[in-house]
């Protein structure tokens, strides 16, 4: 009786998760794998428009003569690169109307055209020219004729589906000399915008930590750079930041803060020199983590915020008693609380940060040093068009990310270890 | 009592006034009025010798009575150093004061003679400051997107420093960018568009994610260990690595350009994280209540709809709420898929707008406040269940 119970159960378990793992395996786990396979291919984004056969109709009267009538198609092949085979026609007719004379691609029967037109070299071009008569000597409608659309079939070969493979991606995006500097900036800002956030976070959380007016306020404010669409609030900062009609420039010359505009979005490199040393800052760069950190610091607030509110009070009454100082108190009960929280949010905004791909993309689309691992998939595959060498850097991706994921649940199950 | 702490409590005081004034002397510039100069000397020395009058006033006078003689002072001498400023603005002043002296009114010898005083008056300000900073930094760009929206390219240009509204011109002059945006660039359909790949999400999402997540949570089956597992992994797939095959597939299958098509890989994209909330969920409620409704002998659909359901509506409309959050702002697979301004979401529509020959900023910020505003208002009004939504989810973002 269990065992039946236990076969209905399962029966049922698989029945309810079925759905959703068909979708998540079409969407999410068959495109990974497809990525692997296109990397590894010649694409490019003209190749990917199937071939098509295509004709269009054009009707013209024939001098003189209503009962008789001139059909041209205009053939044509879609493709600019790839040939079709064994190309198919077929177009309807009204009653009553015959052709004159056919070449022996063609048929008509029961008022139906039909015409094996071979194989069609890319490029193909041809027009097919078919004089039509009424047999009851009446005159033709062009409109009637015109109604009717003529279909085409052929089969053309799938690039995608061939099995020629070569290496080429792999190495181009390898031998590139950019793709140290690709990775330094991709790690550059991972890195402080990760570190960033964090920081923020911390800073923010404790404040709200503490009673005051508007705290529950302060708390939703603090959450709106996360919450707001990304193309909105990118757009706003390209705005605040615009060397001439920028807000920020303009105040900051307004009071004779610095003498010029300064091109935060748009300038590669800035000189700072600190005691006397000429640092080379990564302007452009900088200032897209700091947008990062921005939008992002929030996440780390909630999170710390949240653990801070479970630290017991206990703790800090006793440092009190102890009569240690706040910089005391924060270092040996407050961090120590909250440095499990920490080390999850970092390895987790580390991950997404890494892959952080619209940010980037709408505040400087990848100019002026700012071009990471995921710009540079969007720029391989849609910029220049090379889906296969926008693949191969993918898969440059999720090798990196499957590295993190290791060491990050690594991580996780040593702390479910400890505990 | 320490000397060191009287300089430290006079300095650190003085510099925390002096920052708030700054911050207000900012958002006046950006009225429009003319101010070039924040006057740190005189305004930093004289902010040093009313904490040091308030220090030794301490109680001997009514406090309120000691904070508006002081804030007074230091109004009337900041009137002085400037000069046309509008009477507002020292109003501005004279309040700002007033809540600085109101935080320092309690401060006395008693006070710095303690131990750590220095250090937690200091932390005190720093707390106040970092509240005061951080609104005004987080606020500002969604203050500046707003009031850009009613301004013209002219003014704009003209001085771009002004953000001040003209109320004057009247309603359908100061709203006139919304119009436009509206009527000439066709952001209803966009919203339209939006809403209902959003709320589609939703629906499909929750359709397919409440059983399974019920099954993971609940049911006995081989394999089960390795899907929660793989369900996180899933998740932390970012859509950039999907990007490219999804496109070429899409474009081969004719799915691009098409609501399904968004409709189909936002639902793909979401739905782990909401199996992954719900079954967190669905593991809290007591397993007695199902027991019970086998007894009463209930199948497996009517315990999900009559006893799981009801008892976790707080979580279902959690996930609800996130899932419709992330696919209204989606960004990067509308970018891929729709290239047809009829197909077109607010993200895409904006993102066109700004790509497209110089479109003026005031038409840009008002389709920026368009996809905005929804989401803020949304959630604001459920920040309860989205806050939680966030926590639970947000390893993802």
């Amino acid at each position: 009786m269990s065992s039946k119970l236990a076969k209905i159960e399962k029966r049922t378990a698989y029945l309810l998760i079925l759905p959703s793992v068909l979708l998540v395996f079409s969407i999410i786990l068959f495109p990974i794998f497809s990525n692997i396979w296109i990397s590894f291919k010649n694409v490019e984004l003209k190749d990917l428009r199937i071939p098509e056969p295509r004709a269009k109709k054009l009707v013209k009267s024939i001098n003189d003569n209503p009962n008789q009538i001139k059909v041209i198609y205009k053939l044509r092949n879609s493709s600019l690169t790839q040939e079709i085979t064994n190309v198919k026609f077929k177009d309807k007719y009204p009653d009553n109307i015959e052709p004159i004379s056919l070449n022996n691609k063609c048929q008509f029967k029961s008022n139906l055209l039909k015409c094996e037109l071979g194989n069609w070299q890319k490029k193909y071009r041809e027009n097919l020219e078919i004089v039509f008569q009424n047999t009851n000597n009446q005159e033709i409608s062009k409109k009637e004729l015109q109604s009717y659309k003529p279909k085409l079939s052929g089969k053309s070969q799938n690039i995608l589906l061939t099995y020629e493979f070569t290496l080429n991606n792999f190495k181009k995006v390898i031998k590139d000399k950019a793709f140290i500097d690709l990775l330094s900036t991709t790690f550059y800002y991972t890195f402080f915008g990760t570190i960033g956030a964090i920081v923020f976070g911390i800073l923010t959380a404790q404040m709200v930590n503490q009673k005051f007016f508007g705290r529950t306020f302060m708390r939703s404010v603090l959450l709106f750079p996360y919450v707001a669409p990304v193309v909105a609030l990118a757009y706003t900062w390209e705005l605040l930041l615009d060397p001439t009609s920028g807000t920020l420039n303009n105040l900051l010359i307004n009071y004779q803060i610095i003498d010029g505009p300064i091109n935060l979005l748009g300038q590669k490199y800035v000189t700072l020199n600190i005691l006397g040393f000429d640092f080379k800052l990564r302007l452009a760069l900088t200032t897209v983590i700091i947008f990062e950190i921005w939008r992002y610091f929030p996440l780390a607030f909630l999170f710390i915020l949240a653990r801070l509110q479970a630290v017991p009070k206990e703790l800090y009454e006793a440092a009190d008693v102890d009569g240690a100082n706040p910089i005391q108190k924060f270092l040996n009960i407050t961090l120590p609380q909250i440095l499990a929280v920490i080390s999850i949010l970092f390895m987790i905004r580390f991950i997404w940060n890494f892959n952080k791909f619209e940010d980037i993309f709408l505040l400087t689309g990848g100019a002026s040093g700012t071009r990471t691992l995921p710009i540079n998939v969007y720029q391989q595959g849609f910029s220049i068009g090379d889906i296969g060498m926008g693949s191969a850097v993918s898969i440059v991706i999720v090798v990196f990310l499957l590295i993190f994921m290791f060491i990050y649940f690594k991580l996780l199950g040593k702390r479910a270890d400890e505990n | 009592m320490k000397i060191k702490n009287i300089f430290t409590y006079c300095f650190i005081s003085s510099l925390f006034l002096f920052s708030l004034i700054c911050i207000w002397k900012i958002l006046v510039t950006l009225q429009g009025i003319e101010l070039t100069n924040f006057n740190f000397n005189k305004l930093f020395i004289f902010g040093i010798i009313l904490c040091a009058i308030n220090l030794l006033i301490g109680k001997k006078l009514n406090l309120n009575i000691k904070i508006i003689l002081l804030a007074l002072l230091f109004s009337i001498f900041d009137y002085f150093i400037s000069t046309n400023l509008p009477i507002w603005y020292s109003f501005g002043i004279f309040l700002i004061s007033l809540f600085f002296f109101n935080n320092i009114k309690d401060y006395d010898k008693n006070f710095l003679s303690k131990n750590h005083s220095s250090q937690k008056l200091f932390f005190n300000f720093l707390t106040l400051f970092g509240i005061t900073l951080f609104s005004f930094v987080i606020l500002f760009p969604f203050y500046m997107m707003l009031v850009t929206s009613f301004k013209t390219q002219a003014l704009l240009l003209l001085n771009p420093l002004d953000f001040s509204i003209n109320f004057a011109q009247g309603l359908p002059e100061l709203f006139k960018s919304y119009f436009i945006v509206f009527k000439d660039y066709n952001f209803g359909r966009y919203m339209l568009t939006s809403t209902i790949v959003s709320l589609g999400t939703v629906i499909i999402t929750l359709i397919f994610a409440i059983p399974a997540a019920y099954a993971v949570a609940r049911l006995n089956f081989f394999g089960k260990n390795f899907l929660s597992t793989s369900i996180l992994i899933i998740y932390l797939f970012p859509a950039i690595v999907l990007v490219i095959p999804l496109y070429t597939i899409f474009s081969q299958l004719g799915l691009r350009n098409s609501i399904e098509g968004l409709l189909i890989v936002y639902t793909a994209t979401t739905l782990p994280v909401a199996i992954y909330m719900l079954q967190g969920y669905f593991k809290s409620i007591p397993k007695e209540l199902e027991e019970a409704g086998i007894i009463d002998g209930q199948n497996w659909l009517g315990i999900i709809f009559k006893i799981i359901l009801p008892l976790s509506l707080p979580a279902i409309s959690s996930v609800a709420l996130y899932v419709f959050m992330i696919a209204w702002n989606e960004f990067l697979f509308s970018l891929m898929f729709l290239d047809r301004p009829n197909t077109f979401t607010l993200s895409r529509a904006i993102q066109f707008l700004n790509v497209g020959a110089e479109t003026p900023r005031q038409y840009l910020m008002a389709g920026s406040v368009v996809v905005t505003l929804p989401i803020l208002i949304i959630f604001v009004y459920f920040e309860k269940y989205l806050v939680s939504g966030l926590t639970a989810g947000s390893v993802k973002g």
